[in-house]
């Protein structure tokens, strides 16, 4: 790995220089900006009239943000045509519609036709609605996927940030071994050792691989909260570990989370199209699927990249969508580059 | 009459056995790659029931590390607390943490100097107060509703029952103070302890909360450890006031005596820097010449010697040892007002 300004920049920062501490410091500096506390005073301005919300702030700047909007527009659009795909598809994406047309040696794909603007793949089945009911499955794996590795670095996170001593250490130390592990390396690992590879193991290596960053993030979040005033007056009122943990220090650690979750969508989709092009896949595709749909079009690579280039197309839009709102998200509730 | 024992209770002269009883209370953060730091160093005083106890002294004397002390919220490690603290004649320094938790909000409440920041911000105020009550009274959530709300018109927030839903975000900060104060007070603890409750308020609302604290504890007689940094707050609250230097006491009163006629050179500098019509505002900013970075230390010198207007050479030399007169603790070589010095310092009592 060659050393980047990130390495230069800070020194402190302990253990092997690499692809895994790369990303733990892009983590915790995702996690800083939960110890951000509210809208900034100006060194010594004390005024006694009533604050804004940091959410409030936050949504000041970025109304004003076109990133922002471009990302939430093709997110929205994405999210509509997902469930919406099913009456806008002209044809059942399942249908063998044209396969009388397909024949493996002269006529494999068979092309554009009244009716069937994009023409059909391998079984004959219509593109254009496999296209539009493929955004149904891919919202579900990026979702699904997101929604388990949440949850479960929820878990470790909380517990890592809650107790410190052994469970800390012992959380932590697992979470950056896998950190330290390639992201796509871990998943192939995972779905490959799956006897029979589905939808659903695509979505949980996926989702395995996320937990370790949701944990450090969620981890290094509330370990902010733990020196905040409020968590130190709440212990003056003598509230109980439990409640000062889950309602004291948990919710004002989420902000980082839902930042990174949001990424992580884009990740996901990504992941379960490079899953499937490494053989990897849902085996069964009657619902089809982007990442699927893209992994088996390279068998006509050459010959019919039109096959590959729309879901590939897709999966960039979506992907970008979900990045410019991640991260114009995490700029806005980062203290560094608030006005 | 003077007396040799430094620091020790004073006999109460209306009998009232104290409440808290901090008996030689020494805190050390242990330093990496340094001498451990002495951040509150053999401080004695006494709270009695309805009584108002002063601790004043500039920033970083440790006026927090002493209330945290009290409290039991002092970090778990890197640091050691010997000496005691008694309340009703149990040692808090020695209690587990859970009778520790017990006891905090319900025996004794604390208020913290930002009260924006010691709010939950997820979390309605109704639900902050409430959290308090059911923990100590075991009182169910909704049972308590009732109870926060006649807190919060306690401690003067108009319109409670909207005030109840709100966020602290939509709270000015005289209301978020008061909140707190509610927070603090709604066990009816026998002892407060507020931490700078004023610092981060503007001057009327300061006076406002001032005043409130002071018609609570009276109407709840519950006891009132006050810290501040400035000797104007205390002028109008304290039975009772302790000035504190480097973390050790140096000059203890009550609160007329004290104010008439300070002793101790640093009370003198404090006092006049008390803000007053004339009083400007840069002068106020910086009370006593120099800064505690000058400070020597306390084990071989009076620690505020290179900022003292009195020192002598002997106060280079030795430690002055806190010498209690009548009501009144002096630690001091050469007084303010040139009065019969104690002159004793700490080596001839060895
Ligand atoms: N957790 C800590 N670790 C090390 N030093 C501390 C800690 N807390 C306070 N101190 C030091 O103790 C001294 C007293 O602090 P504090 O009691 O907060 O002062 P103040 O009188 O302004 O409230 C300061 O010099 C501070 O640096
Ligand atoms: S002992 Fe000396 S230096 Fe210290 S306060 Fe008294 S006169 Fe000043
Ligand atoms: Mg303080």
């Amino acid at each position: 790995m060659t050393p980047t300004h990130r390495d230069a920049r800070d020194p402190g920062t302990k253990g092997p220089r690499g692809l895994g501490s790369r990303k733990k410091e892009r983590i915790d500096e995702l996690a800083a900006t939960a110890g951000a506390s509210g809208p900034v005073d100006e060194a010594g301005a004390i005024d006694d009239t009533a604050g804004v919300s940091l959410i409030a702030s936050a949504w000041r700047r970025l109304r004003r943000s076109p990133v922002f909007l471009v990302g939430l527009a093709i997110t929205i659009a994405f999210v509509v045509l997902a469930i919406v795909s099913s009456w806008l598809a002209p044809h059942d994406p399942g249908e063998w519609l044209l396969y009388d047309k397909v024949s493996p040696q002269s006529n494999p794909i068979p092309g554009p036709e009244p009716g069937f603007p994009l023409g059909a793949d391998d079984k004959g089945r219509d593109l254009l609605s496999r296209l539009l009911v493929g955004s149904r499955q891919t919202l579900i794996v990026g979702v699904c996927a997101t929604l388990f590795g949440l949850a479960g670095g929820l878990v470790l996170g909380t517990l890592a940030g809650a107790f410190s001593g052994w469970v800390d250490s012992v959380i932590m130390r697992i979470v950056d071994v896998m950190l330290s592990i390639p992201s796509l390396l871990l998943a192939f690992s995972i779905s490959a050792v799956a006897s029979r590879p589905s939808q659903w193991t695509l979505i949980i290596a996926i989702a395995i691989v996320q937990i370790p960053i949701f944990a450090r993030l969620l981890r290094g979040s509330m370990l902010a909260q733990r020196s905040k005033d409020h968590v130190l007056a709440a212990r003056a009122l003598g509230v109980k570990k439990s409640a000062i943990v889950l309602r004291h220090m948990l919710p004002n650690s989420l902000g980082p989370v839902i930042v990174q979750a949001t990424l992580v969508l884009a990740t996901a989709i990504i992941d379960a199209a490079a899953l499937s092009f490494l053989g990897l896949g849902n085996p069964d595709d009657r619902n089809p699927e982007w990442g699927q749909m893209l992994g088996r079009a390279q068998t006509y690579i050459y010959d019919h990249p039109h096959l590959a280039f729309y879901p590939a197309i897709c999966i960039i839009i979506v992907a970008l969508g979900f990045t410019l709102m991640g991260e114009s998200l995490r700029e806005a509730l980062d203290p560094k580059s608030r006005r | 009459m003077t007396t040799t024992t430094p620091e020790t209770a004073r006999r109460d002269p209306r009998g009232a056995e104290p409440l808290l009883s901090v008996r030689d209370l020494t805190v050390t953060f242990k330093r990496q790659g340094e001498d451990p730091f002495v951040a509150v160093d053999g401080l004695s005083f006494d709270v009695r029931p309805g009584q108002t106890v002063g601790l004043v002294g500039e920033s970083g004397c440790g006026k927090s590390v002493t209330s945290l002390a009290i409290m039991g919220l002092l970090p778990d490690r890197g640091n050691t607390v010997t000496g005691s603290v008694e309340l009703d004649g149990r040692d808090l320094l020695t209690l587990s943490n859970k009778q520790m938790r017990d006891l905090r909000g319900s025996d004794i409440g604390m208020i913290f100097q930002d009260p924006l920041s010691s709010l939950n911000p997820v979390v309605p105020i109704g639900r902050q107060v409430t959290e308090v009550l059911e923990r100590h009274k075991g009182m169910s959530r909704k049972s308590a509703k009732p109870v926060a709300r006649e807190m919060l018109h306690k401690v003067g927030i108009p319109d409670p029952d909207r005030r109840l839903t709100e966020y602290p975000h939509q709270l000015s900060g005289g209301m978020r103070q008061r909140a707190l104060i509610a927070m603090a007070l709604a066990c009816e603890p026998r002892m407060l302890i507020a931490d700078e409750p004023t610092t981060a308020l503007d001057v009327t609302i300061q006076a406002q909360i001032l005043a409130l604290l002071r018609e609570l504890v009276e109407e709840m007689d519950t006891a009132l450890i006050m810290i501040t940094h400035d000797l104007g707050v205390v002028a109008g609250l304290c039975d009772e006031v302790n000035v504190l230097y480097g973390g050790r006491l140096v000059e203890r009163g009550d609160r007329h005596p004290l104010f008439h006629d300070p002793h101790h050179p640093y009370t003198g500098g404090l006092l006049s820097s008390v803000p007053s019509l004339e009083g400007d505002a840069a002068e106020r900013l910086n009370p006593v010449p120099g800064s505690v970075a000058d400070n020597l230390p306390w084990t071989s010198s009076c620690a505020f010697a290179p900022r003292c207007s009195n020192a002598i050479e002997r106060c280079r030399e030795e430690t002055p040892a806190a010498v209690a007169s009548g009501d009144r603790v002096l630690r001091c070589f050469n007084p303010l007002g040139g009065q019969a010095s104690p002159a004793e310092s700490e080596e001839d009592r060895r």
